[in-house]
């Protein structure tokens, strides 16, 4: 089902692309009626997950089968290569999208409803809460949600940091075993990071449940909540993607795939687990600690 | 090589699939073209649909025919649906049919993912349209999709923002795609410095819409969590500020504007030459103003926000970064009429749409430097002075583009030459239709009928008359252009040659090619290396 033009290999039939779109629309779809108060809508959100998972192993499964079958040369690998890249750009911008707002937030929305500003923002905000302190962290001048405790940055935190860094050790000294074809210390420095990655997430998922039940920390304080939540469950939910990603590049591992010259979705997922890796640091540094 | 050719059936190599499930699971860059074109089609004649509701209801001050929560309505979906459904998809249309055989590639490099970045609209698109039959009826506050206001309607909002979430991911799919073809898989020869106008602006938007979509998903996202899950992003209240989304709107907005018209420049760039019979002149300043004004589009944005109480220094320092763009902007605009400069002109269609493109663009971004004056701004804002300005561009300049795009390569798609006497009809009935369209919403403007109402004070009766039959005018004149295209894909009308246009062979790859293009392996047979070396 394929022609080589020149050698560059161009699959002639994509069956997956349809059925992700219609997994798509079932899920969002469905996400949207549960919004809306529809019964239903639940499970067509669990439906539509599925089906896009169904998609992922189909289409996946395809692209490996010819890769392992040899269909794909030096060019092709390029393209995904390149392809990866790019998608990493767009994940990149996604992010810079939550970091702006939280420093647009910090640096000039919180002092203008305090009434900083001299050039005719600050005065009329402040006419509506004029006893309102401007400072950080907080949870706006109407205190939205209540008390709160704002999150430390030594405690967890920044053991999740030790972990994220020593992580993006070991997954770079799993691609030096693959370069020398060591598979021992590829596949051990794939558990390790794998490891590391869902111990991560654990905690992470430890702290949320403090903030919940003990800091009256939570989505609805304020913007403190919103941004920290929004930032960090965004992050949290990428290493969770990378985290998978790199199980299944182990799975392969083990089966006997990749070597030294073709580690496409190896190095596919190692980017990407540098990728939240970095983003990480932004969120230690601008989240938690300053 | 072709190793693997060999091993596979012979039924393959020629000719495409049968039935429906050619379309839907096609990797082929024309076909995907194909739905692309189509898709964008229909998509004109609903949002244009619309905008005649619109438009009918304007007709007389009062109100006559619809509500005005559902007017409201019109103006939201008509704009998401010409913008997202109808012009970016007719351009992704374009690259899909044009940057193969331009830069000498088998095909686009990631033909699954290509399918997949068509075949998410089909279901964002109905995603969209549903919202009109829910409770409380579709979005209503503008295709900005301003908090508050756009918290407080009904049922829609999770569908709309998913719809958002959708366009994005095919946008971004479709780029990563362009900019993957444009850097591995150009023919041996073809240099960047080489590569043809339509290749960069495309190029330079597909770099654009990476950095800006993901910036409108998470926008839209907060949205979402500021109406369900309790969120403060958009409320002072909170600590947050309804003026934050206006940046990030915005910070997607104006490079999407860009992004409308920057693969309009190209296609422009291609037809003035062949029509000029010269090669296009300055070339290389045409690729480092385009990439000026990328990204220049970039940092301007909240000169939208004039009147929304920023501080001054932003104030200004967004005034002068908008003016600046006009520099690159006038960079290209004389480089077309230094090329026209002593050509042997002729007037087929698409250079018809060309010399359409210049007059209305150019028109539309005058007005545009009008506005960028952040004082003079107070009161052009939200008016109709603004609807006249971003229709001359947005039509003017990216459906003009379009439009010209259309008539000169669809003789290389269909292998048949339009109708020219039909082709020349639909231009004039569409560019005078369009000026007595918009050209009179200039002066409802000035003289203050605010955009986004349905009802207006009697004074501005018969300016309003003029737009209304101006629109139905332009409106219908677009069923000729089915007409056109229909009669071309039938195999009606002369064949057309492989140059299809009086000496184009010098002006590019895809004219070196056979009138149609081979269904697989555009290239075959063609000595790409001397094509590009005779360029
Ligand atoms: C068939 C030709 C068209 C007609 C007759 C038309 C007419 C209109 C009308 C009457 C409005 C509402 C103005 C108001 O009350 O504020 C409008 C808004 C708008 N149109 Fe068009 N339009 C056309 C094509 C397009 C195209 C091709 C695009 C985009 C590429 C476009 C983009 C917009 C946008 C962005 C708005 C602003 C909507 C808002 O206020 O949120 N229009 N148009
Ligand atoms: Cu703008």
């Amino acid at each position: 089902m394929s022609t080589a033009s020149g050698n560059y290999y161009l699959p002639h039939v994509a069956r997956w692309p349809i059925v992700g779109s219609i997994g798509l629309f079932t899920m969002l779809g469905g996400f949207s009626l549960k919004l809306i108060g529809v019964g239903a809508g639940a499970f067509f959100m669990a439906l539509g997950a599925l089906i896009i998972i169904g998609m992922m192993f189909g289409w996946f499964g395809e692209v490996i089968r010819e890769g392992l079958q040899g269909l794909y040369n030096d060019q092709v690998e390029r393209s995904f290569r390149w392809g990866m890249i790019w998608f990493i750009a767009s994940e990149v911008m996604f992010f810079a999208c939550f970091f702006g707002s939280l420093l647009y937030i910090r640096m000039y929305v919180i002092p203008w409803l305090g009434g900083e500003g001299t050039t005719g923002v600050g005065e009329f905000t402040n006419m509506l809460w004029p006893d309102f302190a401007p400072e950080w962290p907080t949870n706006g001048p109407a205190r939205i949600g209540g008390e709160f405790e704002p999150m430390g940055a030594w405690g967890i935190p920044a053991l999740n940091t030790l972990i994220l860094l020593s992580s993006g050790v070991t997954v770079t000294w799993a691609h030096w075993g693959l370069l020398k074809n060591n598979r021992p210390q590829f596949v051990k420095g794939l558990i390790a990071t794998i490891a590391l990655g869902f111990t991560f997430v654990l905690f992470q998922a430890y702290e949320y449940y403090h903030a919940y039940t003990e800091m009256g920390l939570t989505l609805g304080a304020g913007i403190y909540g919103s941004t920290f939540f929004m930032l960090t469950g965004f992050h949290g939910m990428h290493v969770t993607i990378g985290a998978i990603f790199l199980t299944v590049v182990l799975l392969r591992a083990l089966r006997g795939h990749f070597d030294a010259e073709h580690h496409f979705a190896f190095e596919a997922a190692a980017w990407y687990w540098h990728f939240v890796d970095v983003v990480w640091l932004g969120l230690f540094i601008f989240v938690y600690w300053l | 090589m072709a190793t693997v050719a060999d091993t596979h059936g012979v039924e393959h190599e020629h000719g495409p699939a049968k039935g429906i499930m050619r379309w839907i699971t096609t990797t082929n860059h024309k076909d995907i073209g194909t739905l692309y074109l189509c898709f964008a089609m229909a998509m004109f004649l609903v949002g244009g649909l619309m905008a005649l509701i619109i438009r009918a209801e304007l007709y007389q001050p009062g109100l006559q025919l619809v509500d005005p929560h559902f007017f409201n309505q019109m103006t939201t979906l008509h704009a998401l649906i010409m913008v997202f459904g109808a012009v970016m998809p007719a351009f992704a249309g374009f690259a899909n049919w044009m940057l193969p055989p331009m830069i000498g590639a088998p095909d686009m490099a990631l033909p699954r993912m290509n399918n997949w970045s068509f075949w998410v609209l089909p279901f964002a698109a109905t995603m969209l349209v549903i919202t009109l039959f829910l409770d409380g009826g579709a979005v209503a506050s503008g295709w900005t999709l301003y908090p508050p206001l756009v918290l407080q309607m009904g049922d829609s909002l999770p569908f709309t923002i998913f719809t958002v979430h959708l366009l994005g991911l095919s946008s971004i799919m479709a780029s990563i795609n362009i900019i993957v073809t444009i850097f591995n898989l150009r023919a041996p020869g073809m240099t960047m410095m080489k590569m043809p106008m339509f290749v960069w602006t495309w190029l330079i938007t597909a770099f654009l819409l990476i950095l800006v979509m993901p910036v409108l998903a998470g926008g839209v996202t907060m949205l979402l969590t500021d109406k369900y899950f309790d969120t403060s992003f958009f409320d002072a209240a909170g600590g947050g500020d309804p003026v934050l989304f206006q940046h990030i709107f915005w910070f997607f907005g104006h490079p999407e504007v860009y992004i409308i018209v920057l693969p309009a420049f190209g296609i422009i760039s291609h037809v003035i030459p062949v029509f000029s019979r010269k090669p296009l002149f300055g070339k290389n300043s045409m690729v480092f103003a385009t990439a000026v004004i990328g990204i220049l589009s970039m940092i301007v944005w909240a000169h939208h926000q004039y009147t929304v109480g920023m501080p001054v220094p932003a104030e200004l320092y967004f005034m002068y970064a908008t003016m600046l763009i006009a520099v690159p902007t006038g960079v290209k605009v004389f480089n077309w009429l230094a090329t026209m400069w002593k050509g042997s002109l002729t007037f087929e269609t698409p250079m018809l749409h060309a010399m359409g493109f210049l007059v209305l663009f150019v028109f539309g971004g005058f007005t545009g430097i009008m506005m960028s004056q952040a004082p003079a701004d107070l009161y052009y804002h939200d008016n109709y002075f603004i609807v006249a300005h971003f229709h001359y561009t947005l039509v003017g300049g990216g459906v003009w583009g379009i439009f010209a795009g259309f008539f000169f390569w669809l003789p290389k798609w269909t292998g048949r030459m339009y109708d020219e006497r039909l082709g020349k009809l639909h231009f004039w009935l569409s560019f005078l239709g369009f000026n007595l369209l918009f050209m009179p919403q200039h002066f409802l403007g000035l003289a203050g009928m605010p955009r986004r109402i349905p009802d207006y004070a009697v004074q501005f009766t018969e300016f309003n008359q003029m737009s209304t039959v101006g629109a139905f005018i332009f409106g219908f004149s677009q069923l000729l252009l089915i007409y056109i295209a229909y009669k071309a894909i039938k195999g009606e009308g002369e064949k057309a040659t492989d140059e299809v246009w009086e000496g184009a062979k010098s002006h590019g790859l895809e004219w070196n090619l056979p009138s149609p293009m081979p269904y697989h392996h555009s290239f075959e047979g063609v000595n790409i290396g001397k094509a590009i070396e005779d360029e």
